[in-house]
């Protein structure tokens, strides 16, 4: 076991390293967008003499390196600084809308985990029949459809005139739990229907892949019901796949849901980010990155580690 | 009311395609050579039809300008038209014909679509089995540059890049590509990892089998099913990617017809019960379901399982 | 439909003599022209907003959204308002008078006015507010209007501007959405990040890009206006998202309703469109000193082979007006009512094409939704009709992010909008003379440059219209801008809400003042 804590730690200091990459990269990809903060928030309004004034005030005029160095070492020191659009705090904006984003990831997560979990498993037990190929097509048909349509078809039937769910899941205050799953059904729904084919189909290929292993033949013959031979000694086999394919979607579910949020007017880091970057606003898209980074390698790491546990032969390997 | 009448349609039209599915079936285990009708015969109806489906995407795609009755950018009515004689499928935000576009799109959505996926599996797979099987310092160094890469959000990403390198479709392919090819580098490696550790590896490398022959010959075989499953996928994703990008102001250009951004175009109409914007979605739709079932198809063979 | 397209001129008196239009004012009752029903008090009302971004501040220097300008209009007063007839009126000043030569301008405050947070208003507090834009280092977008302004000093309370050059629209810059009168501070600045305003509604709470929440200003001076209890603004970017809310019930009104689907939105149970025609404008600038643009007739061409009316019926649903190549609206002051209406003529732009020594044209045309909405098929659309005249357009798609910065005035044919200017001057001054910072043709024209400035300064009404007429023509014939259509404000509201009979066209929200001046039926 000493081995899985090695690696944990040994991936925890690395995933502090990609941490310090990532927010290289989003630094001189947003340095290099064309455009600055002044610019972009004085927008058409701009005149040569203001930019400039706003420039010298806020420091842009600054080397980039010595502005990167100077937000790295107020990061060490736990400060994320402030918006250059509106003097909040970084570290405040970012922690009230963290826990939106979270709780709404967290609701959809788990419809979404089960209910592809066990549609892989079904599929895979009565793989090629009727109920296969249905759950597979309306799988792969909500898909298709890119997020905010199928929102809209959501709104369309569930919500609006007279249907029993609110079209906009924003609310005032501190909301009790029964009140706050029930505003953020629909964006919940929504998620659910764009994650769950991919857990399923990878949870169903990967379990047929083994079921014509020899262990799997000999579990068989013994007489065990297929559905036994499943869950006992084809899915642990398995996991290592699916596994990851939950972790990428649940950092989907975190990182990626600016257009639910859009569409359901709710307030979560997604639309935060997108309105920082498009104005240049440099310490909230450096914060921001470095929490859905963190929130990357947290889950990849936690992943790998169930991975490695799932297969003795990772632990020992030689 | 409704509901049954919903229900007998949804029974007509699963009706029809089994019937088409078989009827092609049939007709290419005539047709072909031996060895490929054999094959054929195995393939389950949905996977026939799901073939048939492919086939006609493509005569699509490749014949647009002989079957579409408009040109692409052509405007030939009057904004949003119904579905009527001369345009069948109505026209639409601008007047040009709904079906010409359609059309149209397939040849352009189909093909970008298909190099980009294929360009993301061959970087992303190869790598992956490479870090798998090497390990050590290079397995070390492409996982965490992957890490990386996957750790931005992918549609900030794209924006980034694409606005930095310009919106040409060569740089869009490029761009989605390697996104995506971080994802598969992810799948190949830990599916590989599970297989390096076989004895069956272990002896193939004490044989002293060089490295592209362990991928190609011990290791790729049996990774097969899911990255086959996941390329599947991937490649309804990449439509997706492109709808999303169009919502960013990048994208296809214009007048180019794309499915991606006809559903964006229209996709409000929806809130007031318009259909329209389901045609380009349900033409991504059922190619991505076809593709899929072809894919489950050879996933069955690839699983070595003799039950039908 | 309900289009209420375009209104009479402001009344010419109240132009120069501001003292005089209190008189005006009160026959006119610009608070509340012919009421349909007695307004009643109550309820809250909630808007759902299209624009409206997480990086908005409270500094009135950076307001830009549609957010900001609402809720700075609910939450503050001005010296001078636009009122819905579209003449000017003194807000927290009771009147003003100008010097002969239009160069210093003494602005007389109501007194007694209270802010939200009890404070009466003095005239420290005008010229900390109006200072907050000006000088070298200012950051405020509004630095190039307040330019002309050498000084501003107090006598009680009297304010005096003093400014460079005569300016007979001086009182309508005053009117301006980035000048709300807020208190000073000791120092004699403004807190850039205070909520405090004189305005009908105080600020209860707000959290950018999200919405704000608004109480009604107990205290307000103004009789017979804000009739809601309390105003909840609710940022909703999406389209189809904003159109449910309102049917749904989960706002009274929407600032914009998506041009697609009007039609529809229309046909909704209880749903009423507002439509108004303004001064808002969209145009396809040219860099008038780069080649093929150079040449007049290649921009004659241009215009002769793009169709308005196609572009009015197709980008704007029919919710707008044909433009003439100029920026002037045909609800303005000194609109040009001689001018011919340009058409679709691919035979004159073929004869022009030939002037210019060409067979055909290839243009490129870089365009971005961002430069309006609609700006991608308006593009497609001028392609399919400039071909008729053998000039091939070619539409590039360019990123929305960043299209201001990297593509407008950086590209030689390119879109843009603007949501116009109260008076002829300030447009043509902002956008159209010589070495003004957004001439985004680069256009240059001695005659016109001298006319602007002439015209600034003149007294006399009708030589002042006759500078004007020109100009326009000027502009339309050999100006740099396609300007094919002015697009109306589009925006929808529940049939609970009741609104006065007379829809100020200067802008979108009834003049942003809806919060004032509309109120819930019974």
């Amino acid at each position: 076991m000493s081995h899985i804590w090695m690696m944990i730690a040994q991936r925890l200091a690395l995933g502090l390293v990609t941490l310090l990459v990532v927010s290289l990269i989003i630094f001189l990809g947003t340095e290099l967008l064309p455009g600055d903060f002044a610019q972009e928030i004085l927008g058409q309004a701009a005149t040569p003499e203001t930019v400039a004034a706003l420039r010298e005030q806020l420091g842009l005029n600054d080397p980039m390196h010595i502005r990167y160095v100077g937000w790295l070492t107020d990061v060490l020191r736990g400060d994320l600084g402030e918006s250059l659009a509106n003097g909040q705090s970084v570290a405040d904006l970012i922690g009230r809308r963290l826990g939106n984003t979270l709780s709404l990831a967290l609701y959809a997560a788990a419809i979404a985990v089960p209910l592809s979990l066990s549609l892989g498993i079904l599929a895979a037990l009565f793989r090629n029949s009727f109920f296969d190929r249905v759950a597979n097509a309306s799988a792969l048909t909500s898909i298709s459809f890119p997020e905010f349509f199928v929102a809209y078809i959501l709104i369309f039937w569930l919500a609006g005139a007279g249907g029993p769910f609110p079209s906009m899941a924003n609310f005032r205050g501190d909301p009790s739990l029964g009140d706050f799953l029930y505003r953020t059904f629909l964006p919940a729904l929504t998620l659910t229907l764009v994650v769950t084919a991919h857990m399923m189909r990878m949870t169903r290929a990967a379990i047929i892949n083994l079921l014509a292993s020899p262990y799997i033949e000999m579990a068989r013959l013994k007489g065990m019901k297929p559905m036994r031979v499943i869950i006992r000694h084809a899915l642990p086999n398995a996991l290592a796949p699916i596994i990851n394919v939950v972790a990428l979607n649940l950092a989907y579910l975190i990182t990626g849901v600016v257009v639910v949020e859009v569409v359901f007017v709710y307030p979560g880091l997604g639309q935060l980010m997108v309105d920082s970057v498009s104005a240049r606003d440099m310490p909230v898209v450096q914060g921001i990155s470095l929490v859905f980074a963190a929130a990357f390698v947290l889950l990849n790491l936690t992943a790998d580690v169930l991975a490695t546990l799932s297969n003795p032969r990772l632990i020992h390997r030689r | 009311m409704g509901f049954i009448i919903g229900l007998v349609w949804f029974v007509v039209v699963i009706a029809i395609a089994m019937a088409a599915g078989l009827l092609f079936r049939f007709l290419m285990v005539q047709i072909c050579p031996k060895g490929i009708a054999k094959e054929m015969r195995t393939a389950p109806m949905t996977a026939s039809f799901g073939m048939l489906m492919i086939l006609i995407y493509i005569i699509v795609a490749v014949f647009a300008p002989l079957i579409a009755p408009f040109s692409e950018t052509e405007i030939v009515g009057r904004e949003y038209d119904a579905w009527n004689n001369v345009n069948l499928l109505g026209t639409d935000n601008l007047g040009r014909d709904m079906l010409s576009r359609l059309i149209y799109a397939a040849r352009n959505t189909v093909g970008i679509a298909f190099i980009i996926t294929a360009l993301a599996f061959f970087l992303g797979s190869i790598l992956g089995l490479l870090a798998a099987i090497v390990g050590g310092w290079v397995d070390q160094a492409l996982s965490r540059t992957v890490d990386v890469l996957m750790a931005i959000p992918s549609l900030i990403f794209a924006m980034l890049l694409l606005t930095i390198f310009g919106t040409s479709v060569v740089s869009m392919i490029i761009v989605i590509a390697l996104i995506d090819s971080t994802r598969v580098f992810r799948l190949a490696r830990s599916v590989a990892m599970n297989i390096v550790v076989m004895d069956y590896v272990e002896a193939a490398k004490l044989r002293g089998e060089g490295l592209w022959r362990l991928i190609t010959r011990e290791i790729l075989p049996n990774a097969m099913a899911p990255l086959v499953a996941e390329f599947g996928l991937r490649f309804c994703f990449v439509f997706l990617m492109i709808s999303a990008l169009s919502f960013l102001g990048l994208g296809m250009q214009p007048p180019t017809a794309d499915w991606g951004s006809m559903v964006k175009d229209n996709a409000t109409l929806i809130t007031f019960g318009d259909i329209t914007p389901l045609l380009p979605a349900g033409a991504i739709a059922l190619l991505t379901v076809s593709v899929n079932f072809v894919v489950d198809w050879q996933l069955h063979r690839a699983s070595g399982l003799k039950e039908q | 439909m309900n289009s209420l397209t375009g209104s009479r001129g402001p009344s010419r008196r109240t132009v120069l003599q501001g003292s005089a239009a209190i008189g005006t004012a009160a026959l006119i009752t610009p608070w509340g022209t012919p009421l349909r029903a007695e307004p009643v008090r109550g309820g809250t009302l909630r808007v759902g907003m299209a624009h409206g971004s997480t990086t908005d501040s409270m500094d009135p220097g950076t307001w830009d959204s549609g957010f900001s300008i609402l809720q700075a209009h609910t939450s503050n007063n001005y010296l001078s308002e636009i009122a819905a007839d579209g003449s000017l009126i003194p807000e927290l000043a009771e009147s003003w008078e100008a010097s002969a030569d239009a160069t210093t301008w003494t602005f007389t405050l109501r007194s007694g006015v209270q802010y939200h947070s009890g404070h009466v208003m003095t005239a420290e507090d005008v010229i900390a507010s109006i200072n907050h834009h000006r000088g070298e280092d200012s950051t405020s977008a509004a630095a190039p209007i307040v330019a002309d302004i050498t000084d501003i000093t107090a006598d009680g309370m009297n304010v005096i501007f003093t400014l460079s050059a005569g300016n007979a629209d001086f009182p309508f810059v005053m009117s301006d959405y980035h000048l709300p009168i807020v208190p000073a501070q000791a120092d004699g600045s403004i807190d850039a990040a205070g909520t405090d305003g004189c305005g009908p509604y105080a600020i209860e709470e707000v959290e950018s890009g999200v919405g704000s929440r608004l109480v009604r200003h107990d205290g307000y001076w103004k009789p017979n206006s804000a009739w809601f209890d309390a105003v909840e603004l609710i940022v909703i970017h999406d389209n189809a998202a904003r159109q449910n809310a309102l049917v749904s019930g989960e706002v009274d009104y929407i600032d914009t309703a998506d041009l697609n689907t009007v039609h529809l939105l229309e046909r909704a149970p209880g749903i009423e469109i507002l439509s108004v025609t303004g001064t808002q404008h969209y145009g396809l600038p040219m860099d008038t000193r780069a080649a093929p643009f150079d040449d007049i007739n290649v921009r004659m061409a241009l215009k002769f082979s793009i169709d308005r009316q196609q572009l009015v019926d197709t980008i704007l649903n029919g919710h707008g007006t044909l433009g003439n190549d100029h920026p002037i609206g045909p609800g303005q002051r000194f609109f040009n009512t001689e001018l011919e209406q340009r058409e679709y003529d691919p035979d004159r732009a073929q004869f022009h094409l030939r002037e210019a020594g060409l067979e055909s044209l290839d243009v490129d045309i870089h365009l971005a939704d961002a430069a309006f909405a609609g700006a991608m098929d308006t593009g497609v659309l001028f392609a399919e009709s400039a071909a008729a005249s053998g000039i091939n357009i070619n539409v590039v798609r360019e990123p929305n992010d960043g299209y201001w910065s990297n593509v407008w005035m950086q590209e030689p044919f390119v879109g843009t909008y603007w949501s116009g200017r109260p008076t002829a001057d300030w447009m043509f001054s902002t956008a159209y003379t010589d070495g003004a910072p957004w001439n985004e043709t680069y256009w240059s024209h001695e005659r016109f440059n001298m006319l602007v400035t002439s015209a600034r300064s003149e007294l006399d009404e009708d030589l002042r219209r006759e500078q004007y007429f020109e100009m326009q023509q000027i502009v339309s014939d050999e100006g740099g801008t396609i300007i094919p259509m002015f697009a109306a404000y589009v925006g929808a509201h529940s049939d609970t809400l009741a609104r006065p009979e007379q829809i100020a066209t200067n802008w979108r929200n009834d003049g942003q003042r809806i919060a004032e001046r509309w109120w819930f039926a019974t």
